[in-house]
């Protein structure tokens, strides 16, 4: 949101809330008020609490919520602050997977090596694919973009040596070790504990350190040079923003996160399979990312958090609970083949997110997050109505 | 000495018979890249449903044909109402009110729409790979060592068709006209008293008519009716984005080239450049599409986009 001007304090009548931005430099605070650091100590509490509450698969979904988070963030770094498409995220995602596999099972390297390598590879990969928003604006980029799948697709497949081809590689052997912590095998003070918590504790780590790194490229002059693009890029460039060099570190920075994600679904699920970044679960992959920051909000940090476990915890919740109360009305049970719901799981799932995506759009384009925001711009305004 | 025998290998009826293979798949793009450009030209969207449309077309040609017994030409007419009808639906219901927004949001909502099509097709008629027994289906004719599959024919002869339908509609008809006046430039089309609600139901509804089309076509093979036929679309894409997105004329060209440079790489990319990869002809639309784009960000046939600040 951008700075107010001062006059509005001096209304009769009513005075803005002190915590409202009026300037610059109140504009630019990490924390805008009291309220916000409570928020970050108690996502602390949430974050060490968590893991001793929840039962593993439940820690599973979350810790394959935060990986997606990861690279929804990045997404939302590339489409919600420079407004640059990509349909082709899942390339990105898969180029971080088998590369963190690459150098910690050939190279014998630390997680604290191999994750930055693997971002590496994606940053690398962003600054090839970066040139073409250059050339190409709004529909044409995004079909170049889903284009990137199918290439990628196809060097996954015959890269033997490093894919395992279309079968995929097993990436069990990568490690995770920090200093005197072992996340496969956690053990702190004498207390053992089981993989999907300290995976959970691993990943939502990452997901922090992340976010805070995308807050605050978002909230300086790099983060203000992507918004500017985004509006009107060829003003952008007239008030002396550079577009080349906005635009493709935008895709660099961008696919690094999506890479880096990918490395750590790579730790997490002990396997690769390639099928799952290209083609058609490869695009689905790719929309699931943009579906994350429409849903959760659109040009907001937190919105690719929140979005990333709303779709998938969403569709993890509907699976779970698929036999129960309404969904067993619409979902087919697999056992029971006498059962008339019309849907399986699968259909019935894409068809919530395919609804989920076309209401959000329609409704709320800026997403859970905007709701949010809404009601605090009201208080913080308050007695000031825009 | 292998160069020469390659290249004896790779002669004469081979090649006659890729051309064929390339025209015929060309033009099955070219129906499907035609479904995209109407939408796009009328109402600037890229509709990615246009991929459950074909699906939906073959499917609805399947149930008429097979299940009620109808004639299989009729069924066609069936599939092809029913598409269009699902077009208006989803104008109506969806992107009718979402005009005016930003290319991402357009796409974003196809998309949605894609995937609720998709599953609910799904969830109708199955994951199964169903016969669609076309009459046309396994028949074949020789032509100088050239083995000219009916079906085959078909595609072709029916975008051929599209397409004259197409340049008569446009040219002739005062719909035709209205279209024309507003892709041109809306405020003005409307001050003139054309409704452009009726001009953006009548391109959803030409875009269904054309992907049940396509559909038949995709799906006439042996056993070739399955859920993901619509995925040609993906394919088609390259062919659309290649004539440039607002150009008729453009997709069929884009189609055909498309068409031709997957065959001609299934045909000769395994000899000469065998380090490319397996099925190296899948990615090769994508590159091709690159390229050209590189070169004419707009496509061959596109109108050029004016900026200002």
């Amino acid at each position: 949101m951008a700075a107010l001007s001062m006059p509005f304090t001096r209304v009769r009548g009513g005075r803005p809330h002190r915590n409202l931005a009026t300037d610059r430099r109140a504009d630019l605070r990490v924390f805008p008020g009291p309220f916000a650091k409570l928020g970050v100590v108690g996502l602390v509490a949430l974050y060490v609490v968590i893991p001793g509450q929840l039962e593993n698969p439940d820690l599973n979904i979350l810790a394959l919520c935060g990986i997606y988070a990861i690279a929804a963030l990045g997404l939302n770094l590339l489409t919600g602050y420079a407004g640059q498409v990509s349909l082709g995220h899942a390339t990105f995602f898969g180029t971080g997977a088998f590369a963190a596999n690459w150098f910690a099972t050939r190279w014998d390297l630390n997680i604290l090596l191999y994750l930055p390598l693997a971002a590496a590879m994606g940053f690398l990969l962003g600054l090839a694919v970066g040139p073409f928003a250059l050339r190409l604006r709004g529909n044409y980029l995004a079909i170049v973009t889903l284009g990137l799948l199918f290439v990628g697709e196809h060097v996954f497949n015959n890269w033997r040596s490093v894919t395992g081809g279309s079968r995929g590689t097993p990436s069990g052997e990568m490690r995770a070790v920090i200093g005197p912590f072992d996340f496969e095998d956690l053990e702190v003070a004498g207390v053992v504990y089981e993989r999907p918590q300290s995976m959970f504790w691993l990943i939502w780590a990452v997901v922090a350190i992340v976010a805070v790194l995308v807050k605050n490229v978002a909230r300086t002059r790099p983060g203000r040079a992507l918004q500017a693009v985004r509006d009107r890029d060829v003003s952008a460039e007239a008030i002396g923003v550079s577009l080349a060099r906005t635009k493709i570190a935008a895709f660099a920075v961008s696919g690094a996160l999506a890479a880096l994600a990918g490395g750590l679904y790579a730790v997490w699920k002990e396997y690769v399979n390639t099928a799952d970044f290209g083609g058609q679960l490869g695009l689905l992959l790719s929309i699931t990312f943009v579906a994350m920051i429409i849903i959760g909000g659109v040009g907001t940090v937190m919105g690719g958090i929140i979005g990333a476990l709303i779709v998938w915890g969403g569709q993890e919740l509907i699976k779970k609970y698929s036999d129960s109360g309404l969904l067993s009305w619409f979902i087919q049970d697999p056992t029971n083949a006498e059962d008339p719901s019309w849907f399986s799981v699968g259909e019935f799932n894409n068809i919530v997110f395919g609804l989920a995506i076309i209401a959000f759009l329609m409704v709320e384009p800026r997403g859970v997050a905007a709701l949010w925001l809404r009601v605090k711009a009201y208080f913080l305004t308050w007695p000031f109505r825009y | 000495v292998s160069f020469a025998l390659v290249l004896a290998e790779i002669t004469g009826t081979r090649v006659l018979q890729t051309l064929f293979a390339g025209v015929a798949l060309g033009a099955k793009y070219a129906l499907v890249a035609l479904g995209f450009v109407i939408i796009f030209k009328a109402t600037g969207v890229i509709n990615f449903a246009q991929a459950s449309f074909v699906t939906l077309g073959a499917y609805l040609t399947y149930t008429a044909f097979n299940t009620w017994g109808w004639n299989f030409y009729v069924a066609i007419g069936v599939a092809m109402v029913g598409c269009a009808l699902v077009g208006v639906a989803v104008e109506a219901a969806v992107l009718g009110r979402m005009v005016g927004q930003p290319p991402f949001t357009l796409i974003m909502v196809t998309i949605g729409i894609l995937y609720v099509l998709d599953n609910v097709i799904t969830a109708i008629w199955g994951p199964e790979q169903l016969d669609m027994r076309a009459p046309f289906a396994g028949t074949t004719t020789e032509v100088g060592g050239v083995v000219l599959a009916h079906r085959e024919l078909w595609s072709i002869g029916i975008t051929v068709v599209v397409l004259i339908a197409f340049f008569l509609f446009f040219r002739y008809s005062s719909l035709g006209l209205a279209m024309r006046a507003t892709a041109l430039d809306q405020e003005a089309a409307m001050a003139q008293g054309i409704n452009p609600r009726v001009v953006f139901r009548t391109s959803w509804a030409i875009a269904g008519t054309v992907a049940a089309l396509a559909g038949v076509m995709l799906a006439s093979g042996p056993a070739a009716l399955n859920p993901s036929i619509g995925l040609i679309a993906l394919a088609a894409f390259p062919a659309m984005i290649l004539g440039g997105l607002d150009s008729p004329l453009g997709a069929v060209v884009g189609g055909l080239i498309i068409g031709l440079v997957q065959q001609f790489t299934a045909l000769l990319q395994p000899e000469y450049a065998p380090w490319l990869g397996t099925s190296f002809e899948r990615v090769s639309p994508y590159l091709v599409m690159i390229v050209i784009l590189l070169v004419r960000p707009y496509g061959l046939f596109g109108t050029k986009e004016v900026r200002r600040v």
